[in-house]
């Protein structure tokens, strides 16, 4: 089983990098894992993590696109309620790759 | 993740020269027991894994008549070494439809047939081994089940029945793959390919209902659970989700208000999809698509229309009847079932609805044909309906309309490049490499004829367009839902009906 080293404790991840415990989500977790990326997490990264976990905290599944957009839109003004602003915060999409620093599991299917 | 090259776009598709091995590397994961068992299959490779999948080998031909014949009627004509997407964009000749169809030919000769018992090195027979396996799992995971290689066989030799029965022989010794059997277990305990709990449903249906109103100022209903209603519809769970089948999810519900014929989704059956078909699985495939026989039932509905979603239309329109039929209980005045695109069709034959074209003048769209739509099954009362019907939906919708190249649409299209159960990140690169055909062809009418948009009928084909799109330099939001177009364009009355 794969691993990633935070603050000197090993946290299990699966084959892509998804945690496999949502329990062990700490925000070290999601710096280190954006760090693997090479991707810094900015407040603007971090609005949308948030939103994300508390999302799936109250309904066990990210929300869909354009219900993540239009949250962010209303939180941070119209013009980053796209998802070409999440894709440019995001670039492997903002579905998967928000949801794993989020610690969030993957969403499947034709998606 | 590998690294790798897109494939240059040229001015037309050539026929690659072969390089061996291009691909041998491209495996998806493996499924873990937890994954395994909610589908019934061993959690890992079984003792004695060998002669069991040989056994299994034989009950499948034993059962499946056209199976025995694909494995027995090969005379290596060559028709298909050029028709595969995969080799088409990998050169691997493994990916050429007869070279993969051997794999599992191969050890059929072993075991199954006179000549390969007693003399297997003259007739190219192999005993099943680790590296056999390893080599199906790996290429049997590069077939995307399109058929495409079919049209051009003289014999018909399927490759999509080869391939399944290779994944469910896989499966049945325990070794799975873990994007398609993690979803199946999804739809078996959450109802859908997302895990998409129905507060969750409900929340989001909600959220598109205050869109439409705040867009259109009309109360455009998203209706889940409602027992009496006329129609049930079955649509994939992404048009809950992702961009941009949602856009195609508000046109089917645009559809249904301004026909106005009462409808409902259902949060048991919240999906269309069926993944079983893809890994072969015979038994779990009647599993997923009893849902759909229950909702209709509990929910008392009159008839089964489904939403955009390419190889759901194959199960439905032609696995459904003997699989979890008769639908006696539906009105027989409507086909059983009916396909989201026929239904909006026959309205627009009716002319009960009107369109402003103009709303969508910013686009100049063409029509990618989705493989399962196009040559395994039909639509509407006519031959090629499949073909007609989608188009004439679209055109009805938009003023500027382009057709690919005649050998790369309708029974010729070439996949996406993601079907079959490929939609994985960890098959990306075969993804990339796959698509290279239909990009070509689709480079082609935007250099001559300024083509901006393609629209398709199968959430796959939407997810796969959006992602592999900007590896081609096109632009990802280039892919639209047939539906969505019409979203844009359906005049919807103010009055509420």
């Amino acid at each position: 089983m794969a691993t990633i080293n935070v603050a000197g404790k090993d946290i299990e991840v699966d084959e892509e990098g998804y945690l496999v415990n949502r329990a062990d989500w700490n925000e070290e977790v999601a710096k280190i894992m954006a760090k693997g990326d090479n991707c810094d997490l900015t407040d603007s990264h971090w609005e949308v993590i948030n939103f994300l976990r508390e999302y799936y905290e109250e309904y066990q599944i990210a929300p869909a696109v354009r219900v993540l957009t239009k949250a962010i839109g209303k939180k941070l003004g119209a013009d980053k309620g796209n998802s070409k602003y999440l894709y440019e915060l995001f670039p492997y999409g903002p579905a998967k790759q928000a949801c794993k620093y989020a610690g969030l599991p993957k969403p499947t299917g034709c998606v | 993740m590998a690294n790798f090259e897109t494939p240059p776009l040229t001015e037309f598709m050539e026929v690659p020269p072969v390089i061996p091995g291009t691909m041998e590397h491209s495996s998806p994961y493996i499924a873990k027991p937890e994954i395994q068992a909610p589908l019934a299959y061993p959690g890992q490779l079984v003792e004695n894994w060998e002669q069991k999948a040989v056994f299994k080998l034989g009950e499948l031909v034993k059962s499946n008549r056209a199976l025995q014949v694909f494995l027995d009627t090969c005379v290596k004509c060559g028709a298909c070494t050029d028709k595969c997407h995969y080799y088409l964009g990998t050169s691997d000749p493994k990916n050429m439809p007869v070279a993969r169809q051997d794999l599992l030919r191969s050890v059929y000769r072993r075991y199954y047939t006179l000549a390969g018992k007693l003399f297997p090195k003259l007739v190219g027979a192999r005993d099943m081994t680790k590296s056999v396996l390893d080599e199906w799992y790996s290429y049997f995971h590069q077939c995307s089940q399109c058929r495409r290689c079919s049209v051009y066989c003289p014999y018909g030799i399927d490759t999509a029945e080869v391939s399944m029965a290779a994944r469910e022989i896989m499966d049945s010794v325990g070794q799975g793959q873990k994007y398609c059997n993690e979803i199946i277990g999804k739809v078996f305990k959450i109802g859908n390919n997302l895990g998409l709990p129905e507060p969750a449903l409900v929340n989001t249906l909600e959220g598109l209902e205050e869109d439409v109103k705040e867009a259109t100022g009309v109360d455009v209903k998203f209706p889940v659970d409602v027992k009496g209603a006329d129609v049930l519809l079955i649509t994939p769970s992404a048009d809950f989700f992702a961009e941009p089948h949602i856009d195609g999810l508000i046109g089917y519900a645009k559809v249904f208000h301004q026909a106005g014929i009462s409808w409902t989704l259902s949060s048991y059956a919240s999906e269309a999809a069926n993944f079983s078909m893809f890994i072969g699985s015979r038994h779990n495939l009647k599993k997923q698509a009893m849902r759909i026989r229950e909702a209709a039932l509990e929910l008392g509905v009159k008839r089964i229309v489904v939403g955009e979603c390419g190889h759901a239309w194959r199960v439905a329109y032609s696995f459904w009847n003997t699989l979890v039929g008769p639908f006696d209980f539906l009105d027989r005045n409507y086909p059983v079932p009916q396909h989201i695109c026929e239904f909006t069709y026959d309205l627009i034959q009716k002319d009960a609805l009107r369109f402003d074209k103009e709303a969508n003048d910013d686009k100049v769209v063409t029509f990618h044909d989705s493989c399962n739509v196009a040559r395994a099954s039909r639509m509407g009362n006519m031959p090629g309906g499949q073909f007609v019907i989608p188009r004439a939906v679209i055109k009805a919708s938009v003023n500027k309309f382009v057709d690919m190249a005649p050998d790369t649409i309708g029974e010729a299209t070439f996949c996406c490049g993601g079907g079959g159960g490929l939609l994985t990140d960890d098959l990306l690169e075969l993804r990339v490499k796959g698509s290279l055909p239909r990009m070509q062809a689709l480079k082609q009418v935007v250099d001559e004829h300024g083509v901006t948009h393609v629209a398709a009928i199968c959430a796959i084909c939407k997810a796969q367009f959006s992602k592999i799109l900007p590896y081609y330099k096109f632009p990802m939001d280039m892919i639209q839902s047939v539906h969505g177009l019409v979203s844009n364009a359906i005049r919807l009355d103010r009055k509420e009906i």
